[in-house]
């Protein structure tokens, strides 16, 4: 993308001694003259250039030997000293200016080309349908739903943005899609893994492009509390796991996204892989019996290989609030390419609806009804998950053809 | 004495809408008088509302009613912040010791019918943990403690206890969403007023708001006939802070949390804007009330959604930003053929 950050190495040009400071070492202020003061210091400079023995420098010396740059900024600096030093500041020409020689014509082609590129041949509808997309962005006047779902933005960029992950990189198999109701409230109930909730994030990508419809993540409170996050979970129609919301969603005719494991199964040791940790208190089950929407199992493999956890900070998680700190073999060690996570090959497979229409009306009250369906819905994917594994032929590379 | 029509009081008509409220009941059908109590004088016209210069907090509000042969009461004297009272302290005798009062010179009236109480939907908080939208049955996550919210539930709590000693009164409670029109003042308005709009960085309320108008009416409503009970009184759907930011075209500022919280009460120090210490939480988390029991029970529909009344609202003000609609449009001004689409995008 356009936004990828130069790291300059070395001056640039720029008089200095490539150490980040702004400040241009004494050899550059003395050949930029002009100014008496600097003048004063140029005798000295030329002769300690190689020792650095000067009051300034001893504080400054240690930098220069950590960034590469080291040997190529003291040739060049000893050496135009010698040429350059008697004569005046550099002139500066007119052609210097990058934008002088190009006339209104020729911007207006270069802009038309550039449109062609990028919207292809209708360009100018398209253009146009971008910029009335732009001014209803920046208008406001645009409708969110209740909950705070903004479905442009979550098909334009989150989306879009999502896409590519589960294709090129988890390349993302879908087994069972059309046990999804194409109309209507349904509870999708999903094993929860993968240390960050990628998974949630693929679900909702492929579950849009399986079906048209949207998923409605139901997120941890944790996931309301933090700043930037809160405001994109409600822009991508996600709303608080709590049996009102459950429950108004799935009357208002939703399909909506659970993992009732939680912080549990997302934050569990890459020992205990594929291994269903417990399904919170089976509030989504009794959200479905009081709405009689079927239960979907959905069971993904592949997502908790993507950061292997294999430690944890759990009094530095305390201290931030927050379930726990991970350490895979490449977090923190790494820094941010850390948090690149790992190609593996996902597998989604939704299982046949389980139907809660048939309970009667009490039904989500008794809670030995409510635990035997959570178990009944818990069994389903652990099993699946099992025979998804055995058909897996590796965790990186999908199956050969046959 | 009343023929048939009722006589209604009214509490905090010294305020523009407790004073335009009762003008606008005065001069409804079914309605013989209107007697406004406050404790200071109003400012703008009465019409037929007759003032009666009394403060809530002592027993003289008993005598009001008893001797005007009062049968409606309309109790919306609840203040929401200290800066038009004088200090917090003044602000929750007056709210509190208020209400207290009322209730008890309310209980000794024999013929007392009806009470309505203009409460608000700041007693649901904001945090977290919140559902998307408060029916009228749940509590709020985390109990207030401090400040307007904690006055108005505790104002609820003394009208549930009336309510139970007194059967034979109709209690109605109106949980109202922020109210929004041209002259409105309150924390939220004048939040909106600011030149520059400090927000939270990292977090974009949900906000609900009601026009004045529909105030109003529904309050005229409730007098005449509505069940008892309490509800959510709110436009139809919700729009996001940056939203209305947006729909105002007014410059933002995101600050950390902590920031908008300190520069909200510097401000309000500083009497520049009336900034309450509950709206952090709104502005942080924001708040959906559910106004199903509005639409069915009440049969109250209102005719600004939440949308147009902060439309409404925004009229009045004159935008300080908006450079990026300009950027936008001159834009689309140079690719000749975009303008008649952009023109054709609708409002959601």
């Amino acid at each position: 993308m356009g936004d990828a950050e130069i790291i300059p190495i070395g001056t640039r040009g720029r008089p200095g001694r490539g150490s980040g400071t702004a400040r241009p070492s004494s050899a550059a202020r003395g050949l930029a003259g002009g100014k008496p003061k600097p003048a004063a210091r140029v005798s000295p400079v030329p002769d300690p250039a190689d020792a650095p023995a000067a009051p300034p420098k001893p504080r400054k010396a240690p930098p220069p030997r950590k960034v590469r740059p080291t040997e190529p900024h003291t040739e060049p600096h000893t050496e135009p000293l010698s040429e350059r030093a008697p004569g005046p500041a550099p002139a500066t020409t007119a052609e210097r200016e990058p934008l002088g020689g190009i006339t209104p014509g020729e911007w207006l082609g270069a802009f038309q080309f550039a449109a062609k590129e990028v919207f292809g041949e209708d360009w100018e509808p398209q253009l146009a349908r971008f910029l009335a997309f732009l001014r209803r962005r920046v208008t406001g006047a645009y409708a969110v739903d209740e909950y705070g779902f903004d479905a442009e933005v979550t098909d334009r960029f989150l989306m879009t943005a999502l896409r590519p992950i589960a294709e090129k990189w988890f390349r993302i198999e879908v087994i069972g899609a059309d046990n999804i109701p194409a109309a209507g409230g349904a509870l999708i109930v999903s094993n929860h893994s993968g240390t960050l909730p990628m998974d949630a994030l693929m679900t909702l990508v492929t579950v849009h492009d399986a079906t048209g419809r949207h998923l409605r993540p139901l997120g941890a409170d944790l996931v309301f509390r933090m700043p930037v996050v809160s405001s994109m979970a409600r822009k991508g129609g996600a709303t608080l796991a709590c049996n009102e919301d459950a429950e108004r969603m799935l009357a208002g005719g939703e399909l909506v996204g659970v993992w009732p494991e939680g912080f549990k199964g997302i934050g569990k040791p890459y020992a205990e892989r594929y291994k269903l940790q417990r399904f919170g208190r089976g509030g989504f089950v009794s959200a479905a019996l009081r709405t009689q929407v079927p239960i979907i199992p959905l069971s993904v493999v592949g997502a908790e290989e993507i950061y292997p956890l294999v430690g944890n900070v759990p009094s530095l998680a305390r201290l931030l609030g927050i379930p726990y700190i991970p350490i895979t073999p490449f977090f923190p060690w790494l820094g941010p390419l850390g948090l690149v996570p790992l190609p593996s090959k996902w597998l989604l497979e939704f299982g046949e609806p389980i139907r809660t229409d048939a309970y009667d009306d009490g039904a989500a009250d008794d809670p030995m009804l409510v635990f035997d369906v959570t178990d009944q819905v818990r069994e389903t994917i652990q099993q699946s998950l099992y025979s998804l594994l055995m058909k897996r032929h590796s965790v990186f590379r999908g199956n050969p053809p046959e | 004495m009343s023929a048939n029509g009722l006589v209604v009081l009214v509490t905090g008509v010294s305020r523009d809408l407790g004073r335009r409220y009762a003008r606008a009941l005065a001069a409804s059908d079914g309605v013989d008088r209107v007697i406004g109590v406050d404790s200071v004088p109003p400012r703008g016209d009465m019409g037929d509302v007759s003032f009666v210069r009394a403060d809530i907090r002592n027993p003289v509000i008993a005598k009001v009613i008893a001797k005007e042969d009062v049968d409606t009461v309309v109790h919306m004297s609840v203040i929401a912040t200290p800066g038009s009272a004088g200090g917090r302290h003044t602000m929750k005798e007056l709210n509190v010791i208020g209400t207290m009062q009322l209730l008890a010179a309310a209980q000794r009236a024999p013929g007392l019918q009806r009470l309505i109480v203009k409460s608000t939907s700041t007693v649901y908080g904001a945090s977290s943990r919140d559902p998307a939208m408060f029916t009228e049955d749940m509590e709020p996550r985390r109990a207030p403690r401090s400040g307007y919210a904690k006055d108005a539930a505790e104002i609820e709590s003394y009208v549930r206890g009336f309510a139970r000693r007194r059967p034979d009164v109709r209690v109605t409670m109106l949980r109202c969403a922020n109210v929004m029109g041209a002259h409105v003042q309150s924390p939220l308005t004048s939040y909106f007023r600011l030149p520059v709009i400090p927000t939270v960085l990292g977090f974009d309320p949900r906000l609900q708001f009601l026009h004045e108008d529909d105030l109003f009416d529904v309050m005229t409503r409730a007098v005449h006939d509505a069940p008892g009970g309490t509800f959510n009184i709110a436009g139809d759907g919700v729009i996001m802070l940056s939203q209305a930011i947006r729909r105002l075209q007014r410059p933002t500022v995101k600050l950390p949390g902590f920031a908008v919280g300190s520069l909200g009460s510097t401000l309000r120090q500083a009497r520049l804007a009336d900034f309450s210490p509950e709206q952090l939480g709104l502005l942080t988390y924001g708040r959906g009330i559910d106004t199903t029991r509005m639409h069915a029970s009440l049969g109250f529909r209102p005719r600004f959604t939440s949308a147009e009344a902060f439309e409404d609202f925004g009229r009045s003000l004159t935008p300080t930003g908006g450079y990026a609609v300009r950027l936008v449009d001159r834009a689309a001004e140079l690719i000749g053929s975009a303008a008649p689409e952009v023109t054709g995008a609708g409002r959601g």
